[in-house]
């Protein structure tokens, strides 16, 4: 499909006022209900004229939860993005083959190995060690699929979709496992890995991802020329002076990077990685310059609007995020498969 | 063996064994500047992957004196982005399939190079023109036909050239292997006034009289071997050609043209 007709200042544009739209419904939008004029006025200075528990709900809940929605959308969709660009597939996503798993896994592991330090130091654990473990089994996952799946001519999807199956039935089990051996405490934080869940939002995590996705898009931004050429293939890219073994590496460790941390925020959540950058490319072309910005844009906006669903749709319980996303995503997956499917 | 002034690329001994099977075997060769080489051969005789070692795209299986070096500068002291503005190949085939406009895949030609948006532009524009793709500039890519798609490819190819200056090699992989008459002689065409300018042109070709049509030197390779090397009217003999494909021709001379014609029997 071809529908590249807006000039990228208007795609931007656009994307951004529906994310502070979509933002801003977010914040008032909840169990307790607040007003927006009340919404708006507790992200200002005279926030503290509002009662005590609307102050609380707002800026210790809601606003925490809609960052980290925008963040961790963001990422999913810029690591997603250069995923299918290393791939050369626009259906390699961090979800379907299997690195999300692997980096559930290695966050799984962090939790119950360091479970005696995580009650002295939470701090550490959540922005440190399990990010690091998630990291880890994130970046194995990536190399295993990639040199699995991929050759000189290309990408086999066949290959790569299977990698992601028997990597995700080993994750999950590996997870099970965990479960089975784990404490109450452990258990409570191990749930959140399997369905993804946004409702642990902290200021802590907030920084953690903001800090990640400054790095990730100002890195991937300045390879995108790199990405660009590396989709012709990897020998044109070479013929063209990239060094591809040097880049390919450093977008396997940073997409890892990137999955690992948003694993080790809000759990696995499936998809965005794969709808966004496909919606990307059907707006303004494969070019990474502009389709990574983008995609930022436009991850922020899909997650928060998949976290409202998930919040409203079964008042007063919670839906886990991930639900939500792999109930829009599944199919549109499906949907891209049938494209592909002469080319398997 | 001396390195003639003029040469473009140089490579010494080199041999390549892939899975306990001799690819090449040996070859020393110069291909000069100002020059349209053709490599011929039988399928499996080694063409496609001495045009990859030429390339720097694959590396021969190592022997203590193989070498290549470029302009009489040994590879090692190439960086890959003076190399890449330099030296320029155009593959069979390319497995892009993301939806780029044929100008996106003209520009990604410009990556070595650091030119304004205006002169970039320019650029493209006369690359696209050159290989008749102007019209087809906002379309899709992916929706092009195989001879489309070819010379897009090399429209981009010329574009990373466009800067060579006087140090230019291009080299053509079966770069007619999809492409209508008159698209074949327009693309070889293009080759040929590349070598009249300066370039050191190598072109993987099949078909025989394309070949002495436009080559001032004809390489013949046949089980890794160089067979027969010189001019079209020497190396295009009908003795060589029985001998690599085992196949009955003769060779006469065009009737208005002084190139050798190869009728098959």
């Amino acid at each position: 499909m071809f529908l590249r007709q807006f000039p990228f200042y208007v795609l931007i544009l656009s994307a951004i006022f529906l994310m502070v739209l979509v933002a801003t419904f977010s914040i008032v939008i909840g169990p307790m209900t607040i007003s927006v004029a009340d919404s708006f006025k507790g992200l200002t200075p005279w926030a503290n004229e509002l009662p005590a528990h609307i102050q609380l709900v707002i800026h210790q809940i809601r606003l925490p939860r809609t960052i980290v929605c925008l963040l961790v959308g963001a990422i999913l969709a810029i690591s997603g993005t250069v995923m299918q660009g290393l791939f050369r597939n626009p259906l390699a996503e961090p979800g379907i083959i299997g690195v999300s798993a692997g980096a559930g896994l290695g966050a799984a592991i962090a939790i119950v190995a360091f479970s005696s330090i995580a009650m002295q130091y939470p701090l550490l654990m959540n922005i440190a060690a399990v990010p690091l473990f998630a990291f880890l089994g994130g970046a194995l996952t990536t190399l295993l699929v990639y040199s699995l799946g991929t050759s000189k001519n290309g990408t086999s999807v066949a290959v790569m979709l299977l990698a992601g199956v028997a990597i995700g039935a080993l994750s999950g089990a590996g997870i099970g496992y965990l479960n089975f051996i784990a404490t109450d405490q452990m258990l409570r934080d191990l749930s959140l890995w399997s369905m993804g869940s946004l409702a642990g939002a902290t200021w802590s995590s907030i920084a953690l991802a903001t800090v990640s996705l400054v790095i990730l898009l100002t890195i991937f931004m300045r390879n995108a020329k790199g990405l660009n050429a590396l989709l012709l293939g990897e020998a044109e890219a070479g013929h063209l002076g990239v060094n591809t073994q040097k880049l390919k590496r450093r977008m396997i460790l940073l997409t890892a990077a990137g999955v690992g941390i948003t694993v080790s925020i809000s759990g696995m959540i499936g998809f965005i990685g794969l709808i966004v950058p496909h919606l990307g490319r059907m707006l303004t072309g494969p070019d990474h310059k502009v389709l990574l910005p983008l995609s930022a844009l436009m991850g922020a906006l899909l997650l928060t609007i998949a976290d409202m669903i998930a919040r409203i749709a079964v008042t007063p319980a919670e839906l886990p995020v991930g639900i939500v996303t792999a109930i829009i995503g599944a199919p549109f997956f499906l949907y891209l498969l049938f494209q592909q499917r002469g080319r398997m | 063996m001396s390195i003639p002034e003029n040469s473009a690329i140089s490579c010494k001994n080199i041999h390549l064994i892939l899975g306990g099977k001799v690819i090449l075997d040996d070859i020393s060769l110069h291909i000069k500047q100002g020059e349209v080489t053709t490599l011929l051969g039988p399928n499996g005789a080694g063409k496609s992957s001495l045009l990859k070692i030429l390339a720097d795209e694959i590396k021969g299986t190592e022997k203590s004196n193989s070498a290549i070096s470029y302009f009489n500068e040994p590879k090692q002291n190439w960086n890959r982005g003076k190399l890449a503005q330099h030296v320029g190949i155009l593959p069979q085939q390319s497995t892009l399939s993301f939806a780029f406009t044929v100008r996106e895949v003209v520009e990604l030609g410009l990556l070595p190079l650091s030119l304004s948006r205006k002169q970039a532009q320019k650029v493209t524009n006369e690359m696209l023109e050159k290989v008749d793709t102007l019209h087809l500039e906002s379309r899709s890519y992916p929706l092009l036909s195989g001879g489309e798609k070819q010379r897009v490819h090399l429209a981009r190819v010329l574009t990373q050239l466009s800067e060579s200056g006087d140090k230019t090699v291009l080299m053509l992989d079966e770069p007619t292997s999809a492409l209508d008459l008159s698209h074949q002689h327009n693309t070889l065409k293009i080759a040929r006034q590349m070598a009249d300018q300066g370039a050191a042109v190598i072109i993987v070709l099949h078909d025989l009289n394309l070949a002495a049509q436009y080559s001032d030197r004809v390489l013949i390779l046949n089980e890794g071997k160089i067979h027969a090397d010189g001019s079209p009217w020497h190396a295009l003999s009908a003795e060589n050609i029985a001998h690599v494909y085992q196949h009955q021709v003769q060779v006469l001379k065009h009737p208005s043209a002084d190139y050798p014609v190869i009728y098959t029997m």
